[in-house]
C-alpha cells in the first residue's frame, strides 16, 4: 500500500480520531491547532484556531457537528465542526488532558493534570444541545488518582467512567455517585504509565497501552484481564480493528533517545497483533519518530498513525491484509 | 476498438504548401467530422466515434466501445456526502497551491509479516522450554560433561556432579605455568615489562609475531544462519560439549545492535572443531538450520 502523508502539523502528533461515518479524521498535535482531514484522500478540510497550548486529545460527537478538544492551555473547547468556530470554552486551573463524549453526546468527561499543587481530576460536563445554553459548571468532579490521568472514557451505557494514567492503575467510577467502583488487580496490571486506551466499538472491552512495553485487553464491566500483548518497546498508542480481530500497537523509544540511534533500531513501526492469539501478525513501517497516535477507520479498511515526526500517515489496506488467516 | 479505413481522400488533403513546417497533420482536424459519444445504454455500453488522420494521411474512423460500470458504492452516509462539499475553513482556506500538505508516499509500504504464514504452530512450540526443544531436534546434543553420558541429562543436572572432578575451566592461556608468575626473569632487567611470550618458560612457537593473528583464525569455526536472538553465551553453551572453546563471537550490527546472523567459535583443539562441524552443521537451532564450517582464513 502507498500511505498518504499529511504534513499539517509542525509539532509531534498527540491524538487522532475518526468521526463515526469514517469520512473525517481529526488530528491533534503539540502545535496549537487541531486539524480535520478528509479520511479518504487526506485533503485538509480545515483547522480549529484558538488554543494557546499543545492539544492533547479530542472527541467528535456522533453526528459529527461538535468537536471537543482538551489542551495544555488549561482549557477544553467546544467547536463547530463545519465552520471551525469556537462555541464554548471550559476553563480549568490546570492543563486538560483527555476528553470523551458520552453515548448520546449529552455529557462529556474531561481530565485535568496535576499542576501547581492541584491534584489531577476528572470533570463531567453537561453538553447543551444549543451552544448558547452551554454552561461551564461540572456535574461531577472525581479526584483520587495520583499523577496524570492520560485517558478517561465512558463505560457501557454511560454508567461508568474508565480512567487510566501515570499511576498505572485502571479505575472504574460510578457516574451517578462519583464513587470508585473498581481498580484493576495489581498483579495483572501494568507496571508503568498507561499512555493510551481504546474502546471496542460495542464498548464491551477495551485495550490499554503502557510504557511497560505491553498492551492489555480488559473487560469493561468486570475489569478482568482478557489478553496481554507483549512488545519490545514502550507503547504510546493502541487501536483495535472494528472489522477483524486485530489490535495495533504503536510506540518506539523515548523521543530524547531518537537522535542517538539509527532509525532501524528505533522500531517506529505500527505492530499488528492477533487479538485472540496475542501473536504478532505484521508491522507497518514508515514513521521516523515514535508513533504517538493511532486510529482505525470505523469501517476497518484503513488506519492512520501520527508520529513524533509531525506526520499523519493514512494507510488504506491492500486486499492482502484482509486475507490474513485468523483462527 | 474498430478502425475503419475510409479510403484515401487526396482531394481533402491540403497541399504541402498549405502545411506548416512542424505540422504532422494534427492541425487540420477541423476537416474531420466531430467526435461522437453514444450511450451509455442500459447495459452500460458507451460508444465513442472519433475521426483521425493516420500516418499515411488517410482518414480513419475509430470506434471505441467501453463498458461503464458503476463502482460498488463506497457506503457513504448522506451526511458524509454532504460534508464532502463543505467549504474549507481555518488555515485550509488560503492554502498555497504548492504547499503539498498531503502527499501520497513515493515509497511502497508493505504489511510486513514476521514469518511465513503457516509456521505459527512451530513458533509457539519453540517458545516453550528451549532446552526441551533442543533435545528434541535430531542430533543428540545433550551430553553431560561431568560423566560423559549422552542424552540423559544436562551437566548442571548431573547426579554425579559432586563425585566428579570439577570440569575444565575457561582457560585463556594453557601455556601459563607457575614459573611465569615469578616474572622478570630472562633478558629483561628488573622492573621492565616482559611480554608473556618472552618470559622464561614460555613456549615460543615458530613464526613469532605473525602467529598472534593466526591464533585467532586457528580452529575457528564459522556458524551461519543464527537467529537474531542468539548471543555469545548461547553459542558458547551450544559448542561447549565438543571441547574447550577459546573464543566465541557473534557479529553485531553496529547501528542497530542486532545480530547479523553469523558468528565464530574457536576451539582449542582442531578435532573438537571437526566434531562440532560434523554434529552441528544442519542442526536446527532456534527454528533455523545452522550451517557450520571452518572459517575461511583472513585475506591478509
Amino acid at each position: 500500500m502507498r500511505p498518504i502523508l499529511m504534513k499539517g502539523h509542525e509539532r509531534p502528533l498527540t491524538f487522532l480520531k475518526y468521526n463515526r461515518d469514517g469520512d473525517l479524521l481529526f488530528s491533534c498535535a503539540k502545535d496549537h491547532t487541531p486539524t480535520v482531514w478528509f479520511a479518504d484522500n487526506g485533503e485538509r478540510l480545515g483547522t480549529y484556531r484558538g488554543h494557546n497550548g499543545a492539544v492533547w486529545c479530542c472527541d467528535v460527537s456522533r453526528d459529527s457537528t461538535r468537536l471537543l478538544t482538551g489542551s495544555a492551555d488549561q482549557t477544553a473547547k467546544l467547536w463547530d465542526v463545519q465552520s471551525g468556530t469556537q462555541l464554548f470554552t471550559f476553563n480549568f486551573d490546570s492543563p486538560a488532558r483527555a476528553v470523551d463524549f458520552s453515548v448520546g453526546d449529552k455529557l462529556a468527561v474531561i481530565t485535568t493534570d496535576p499542576f501547581m499543587g492541584l491534584t489531577s481530576a476528572i470533570h463531567v460536563k453537561r453538553i447543551a444541545a444549543d451552544p448558547d445554553d452551554q454552561v461551564g459548571d461540572s456535574v461531577l468532579v472525581l479526584k483520587g488518582p495520583l499523577g496524570r490521568i492520560n485517558r478517561a472514557v465512558w463505560g457501557p451505557l454511560n454508567k461508568t467512567i474508565i480512567s487510566a494514567g501515570e499511576d498505572a492503575v485502571i479505575r472504574i467510577w460510578d457516574t451517578e455517585t462519583g464513587k470508585l467502583l473498581q481498580e484493576n488487580e495489581k498483579e495483572f496490571g501494568h507496571k508503568k504509565t498507561i499512555t493510551s486506551l481504546a474502546k471496542s466499538t460495542d464498548c464491551s472491552h477495551f485495550l490499554t497501552g503502557s510504557l511497560d512495553k505491553s498492551a492489555k485487553l480488559w473487560d469493561s464491566r468486570s475489569l478482568s484481564l482478557i489478553k496481554t500483548y507483549v512488545t519490545e518497546r514502550p507503547v504510546n498508542a493502541v487501536a483495535m480493528s472494528p472489522l477483524l480481530n486485530h489490535v495495533v500497537l504503536g510506540g518506539g523509544q523515548d523521543a530524547s533517545a531518537v537522535t542517538t540511534t539509527d532509525h532501524r533500531a528505533g522500531k517506529f513501526e505500527a505492530k499488528f497483533y492477533d487479538k485472540i492469539l496475542q501473536e504478532e501478525i505484521g508491522g507497518v513501517k514508515g514513521h521516523f519518530g515514535p508513533i504517538n497516535a493511532l486510529a482505525f477507520n470505523p469501517d476497518g479498511k484503513s488506519f492512520s498513525s501520527g508520529g513524533e515526526d509531525g506526520y499523519v500517515r493514512l494507510h488504506h489496506f491492500d486486499s492482502e491484509y484482509f486475507k490474513i488467516p485468523s483462527i | 476498438m474498430a478502425i475503419d479505413n475510409l479510403g484515401t481522400a487526396p482531394a481533402q488533403k491540403p497541399r504541402w504548401g498549405e502545411l506548416e513546417e512542424e505540422d504532422d497533420g494534427s492541425d487540420y482536424d477541423f476537416l474531420l467530422p466531430p467526435k461522437q459519444i453514444i450511450g451509455p445504454d442500459e447495459h452500460g455500453l458507451k460508444k465513442v466515434i472519433e475521426y483521425k488522420f493516420n500516418d499515411e494521411g488517410n482518414r480513419v474512423k475509430i470506434t471505441t466501445t467501453t463498458r461503464v460500470r458503476k463502482l460498488a458504492n463506497a457506503r457513504l452516509s448522506k451526511r458524509a456526502v454532504e460534508r464532502r462539499s463543505w467549504l474549507k475553513f481555518g488555515d485550509a482556506v488560503h492554502e498555497d497551491v504548492g504547499a503539498r500538505l498531503t502527499m501520497v508516499s513515493t515509497e511502497e509500504i508493505i504489511f510486513e509479516r514476521p514469518r511465513a504464514p503457516g509456521s505459527k504452530a512451530e513458533e509457539s512450540n519453540a517458545s516453550g522450554d528451549p532446552l526441551a526443544q533442543m533435545s528434541k531436534g535430531g542430533a543428540v546434543l545433550m551430553v553431560c560433561r561431568t560423566c560423559g553420558k549422552k542424552g540423559d541429562h544436562w551437566t548442571s543436572k548431573c547426579p554425579y556432579k559432586d563425585l566428579a572432578q570439577p570440569s575444565e575451566t575457561f582457560v585463556e592461556n594453557p601455556n601459563s605455568n607457575p614459573a611465569d608468575a615469578a616474572g622478570g626473569s630472562g633478558p629483561a632487567k628488573g622492573g621492565a615489562y616482559v611480554p608473556p611470550t618472552m618470559r622464561a618458560g614460555a613456549v615460543r612457537p615458530a613464526g613469532g609475531g605473525a602467529d598472534m593473528r593466526r591464533r585467532n583464525d586457528e580452529n575457528s569455526v564459522r556458524v551461519n544462519n543464527l537467529s537474531e536472538d542468539t548471543r555469545e553465551p548461547d553459542l558458547h553453551e551450544l559448542f561447549r560439549p565438543f571441547g574447550t572453546v577459546s573464543r566465541v563471537y557473534v557479529a553485531m550490527d553496529q547501528k542497530t545492535g542486532m545480530s547479523r546472523g553469523f558468528g565464530f567459535v574457536n576451539f582449542m583443539r582442531r578435532e573438537d572443531g571437526e566434531r562440532a562441524i560434523a554434529k552441528l552443521n544442519g542442526y536446527g537451532y532456534d527454528n533455523l538450520i545452522l550451517s557450520v564450517e571452518w572459517a575461511a582464513p583472513r585475506a591478509n
